[in-house]
């Protein structure tokens, strides 16, 4: 079988288009919003602060904590429950392994950085978009980052290598699908987040984690364009 | 000899190569890899020299010896209080650092500073583990009674306040308005009605375009312009300025 | 909150202005924007200064309630987010989330404007459940207000799926809605030392003695309230009180036709 075209006409190489915006939450030490086809996230940034219960203080650095939510009516089947579930668990796990290796927390020993992602609507490529949110967010906040951190997922569609997976390209059911949501730092091609599921061969792999690079330093100037008009750079 | 990508007063991100080249620095807010000078943060370029800084927009107050600050009373101990610093750490305030008066052991100690009172202080001292110590011996360090507090970013406290004052005090003679400005962030504004109003926009037009050029005069324009009629009233009569 | 700022704020009503220069019976500016989420049957963004909220409905098929089997059901929930204030918390809802959802539940289903009986599918069978899910994006007060206007609107804002076969096409919208009767709204009136105003911000929902929430319809009937805060109102308190809460619900519900 062959993935003859994308349902919604992209290059296989093309992203969904993309918006970013950076300081939305005023109440916030640092906020972004970022949003790729239909799949937006918020992030919200407080901190450093103080850290309790004090048995989980680190004296030699500030600790980073991440909570992933999807808003209930977010999705484009059921309603979400609130509450955490094991999926958002794990990637609010996966999101802050994915910012940490950019932090530099030694600073502000004993407290804590709370990152907080929300999605108002999903459709594929979440923890991706959270994680590109979180990342402006993080900068926002003023905290000493030694590259941003852009995420989204790669993958293959039958008998092509595809980049920014949507919700049909997930469910796709005439052939074999692998879904690879990666994170990056763009100026370094350090990978910070690697999931995948599917079928793939190490060849493929390679080849799509290639087309991947390339995505994530474009979602970098995407970043990096919001977190400037934030301060009227381009006034 | 260097590439230097970017000049005085650009925006710049974390992971942007400033310069190229080993005859630049990598100063505050920037790292070295290899023959690159690489932003360490969200801020703004200063080039002074060779030498590459990248000064912060945001972030939060980091306590540090000799700050006057505006910290508020989170709780009454047996020998002192314990502040809120507007960071990730709370200050101790011994019985001893209060006030010029002496302190009777075993006395009420609520009633010289009490749970959500503002008061401003100096930090006397800052532990690796950031354990602070503030005292309240000195000029001007006071209770702040009456007024208002907002919270701004620590990091345009310097622009706030201007070369030797200069800023805070054209806004506090426009304004008509008592006005302390804590190093972390948190400013007291005591006046007429109309003068705190003014003063408040104008301190957060400051932190919006501290970034900008020209910011006195367009300070200068924008008190002018918005310059209140001052209800002309006994109860309103700023008090003596006390810093 | 400090006993200052309470009394600079009441000094500051002594000049009929307020920490940010309002009138008393001011609002922020309000601003209602409809269908703002896609994967929601109908959505709501409302701001009130820097207050922000978004309301998403989502509806399901269930069995009617034993007692009422010709009647479908609407559930109204209310979280406020971490993402929103340093004040929340990561957990299950807070006191002040459940009340915010119930407050705005019975403004809504006391005012009699939904008929429950247009929502049935199949007597004893099947009916429309519809969940309007109120979050929190920048809490700078006054939540009550602006989550009420939200409800409405997204109500307003709503159409049902296709409902075939004993299925639910959430992707393909009817054009068929709620029929709401009336529009009813509710304004918090807070109280302040002696005065009484609209839109409290942050700090003066900290300084608040005593709030009265009041739910109207468009003829200036009742048809909800709730009084919050620990010190006590006279009944001429709740009088002036429930006065201004209606003049400022006719202005309000202007901004959702």
């Amino acid at each position: 079988m062959t993935y003859k075209e994308r349902v919604d006409g992209r290059k296989f190489d093309e992203t969904r288009k993309m918006e970013a915006k950076v300081g939305v939450i005023p109440n916030a030490d640092g906020s972004a919003y970022f949003k790729i086809g239909n799949t937006a996230a918020y992030a919200a940034v407080y901190g450093p602060k103080n850290l309790h219960p004090k048995f989980l203080q680190d004296p030699s650095k500030g600790i980073l904590r991440c909570n992933y939510n999807m808003m209930p009516f977010s999705s484009s089947g059921d309603r979400v429950r609130p509450g955490s579930s094991r999926r958002s668990k794990e990637i609010s796990f996966v999101t802050k392994e994915a910012l940490l290796p950019v932090l530099d927390l030694k600073e502000y020993p004993n407290s804590v950085v709370d990152v907080f992602i929300e999605l108002p609507q999903t459709e594929a490529g979440s923890r991706c978009a959270g994680i590109c949110a979180a990342s402006m967010a993080l900068a926002d906040a003023g905290l000493a980052m030694k590259d941003l951190v852009a995420a989204v997922s790669v993958g293959r569609i039958d008998d092509k290598l595809v980049v920014d997976l949507d919700y049909n390209e997930e469910s796709y059911e005439d052939g074999p699908v692998a879904d690879i949501p990666i994170a990056m730092m763009p100026n370094q091609d350090k990978i910070t987040l690697l999931q995948m599921d599917g079928l793939v061969s190490k060849d493929d792999l390679k080849k799509v984690l290639e087309m991947g690079k390339k995505v994530c330093k474009d979602i970098y100037e995407v970043q990096k364009k919001a977190l400037k008009d934030r301060y009227g750079a381009s006034k | 000899m260097s590439k230097i990508n970017v000049k005085d007063k650009d925006i710049s991100v974390p992971g942007e190569i400033l310069a190229v080249g080993m005859d630049s620095f990598p100063g505050i807010g920037t790292y070295r890899e290899g023959e690159n000078i690489i932003a360490a943060r969200l801020g703004l370029v200063q080039l002074d020299g060779r030498t590459i800084k990248l000064i912060p927009l945001s972030g939060r107050y980091n306590p540090k010896k000799y700050d006057t600050i505006i910290g508020k009373v989170i709780d009454v101990a047996m020998s002192g209080w314990r502040l809120e610093t507007n960071s990730p750490y709370s200050a101790m305030l011994s019985m001893k650092e209060a006030t010029s008066q002496f302190i009777n052991r075993g006395a009420d100690l609520t009633k010289f500073y009490d749970i959500d009172d503002y008061v401003s202080c100096k930090i006397v001292q800052v532990t690796s583990q950031k354990l602070v110590d503030v005292t309240m011996k000195g000029m001007g360090l006071q209770k702040l009674k009456g007024g208002r507090i907002i919270n701004v970013s620590s990091n345009k406290v310097p622009r706030i306040v201007g070369k030797q004052g200069s800023m805070v005090s054209m806004i506090k003679d426009a304004t008509k308005c008592n006005i302390t400005v804590g190093q972390n962030g948190l400013i007291w504004i005591n006046g007429p009605p109309e003068g705190e109003l003014l003063a408040v926009k104008s301190i957060r037009k400051i932190e919006e375009e501290s970034h900008l050029s020209g910011l006195t005069d367009k300070i200068k324009e924008f008190l002018e312009k918005n310059k209140p009629k001052f209800a002309v009233d006994n109860n309103d009569k700023p008090e003596p300025k006390t810093n | 909150m400090s006993n200052e700022l309470r009394e600079h704020i009441i000094k500051l009503f002594g000049s009929d202005t307020r920490l940010d220069g309002r009138k008393l019976t001011e609002y922020r500016p309000v601003k209602v924007e409809t269908d703002v989420t896609p994967n929601a049957e109908g959505s709501a963004r409302v701001t009130i200064g820097q207050t922000e909220i978004m309301v998403g409905i989502k509806v399901e098929v269930m069995e009617p309630y034993p007692d009422t089997p010709n009647e479908g059901s609407i559930m109204v929930g209310a979280e406020l987010l971490p993402l929103s204030s340093p004040n929340f918390e990561q957990g299950p809802p807070s006191i002040q989330a459940v009340e915010l959802a119930r407050v705005v539940d019975r403004g809504i289903r006391e005012s009699k404007c939904l008929d429950f009986k247009k929502l049935c599918i199949k007597e004893g069978e099947k009916i429309w459940m519809i969940i309007v899910d109120i979050v929190t994006i920048n809490d700078a007060g006054n939540l009550f207000d602006a989550s009420s206007l939200g409800a409405i609107a997204a109500m307003k804002n709503m159409k049902f799926p296709e409902y075939k076969d004993g299925k639910i096409d959430y992707k393909k919208k009817t054009n068929k809605g709620i029929d709401l009767k009336d529009t009813p709204l509710s304004v918090t009136v807070i109280k302040i030392g002696d005065k009484f105003i609209v839109d409290p911000d942050s700090d003066e929902e900290q300084a608040t003695d005593a709030r009265l929430s009041v739910a109207s319809l468009s003829d200036g009937t009742l048809c909800a309230m709730q009084k919050g805060g620990d010190v006590p109102l006279s009944v001429e308190d709740v009088e002036k009180m429930v006065d201004l809460g209606l003049e400022k619900g006719k202005e309000l519900r202007k901004l959702v036709k």
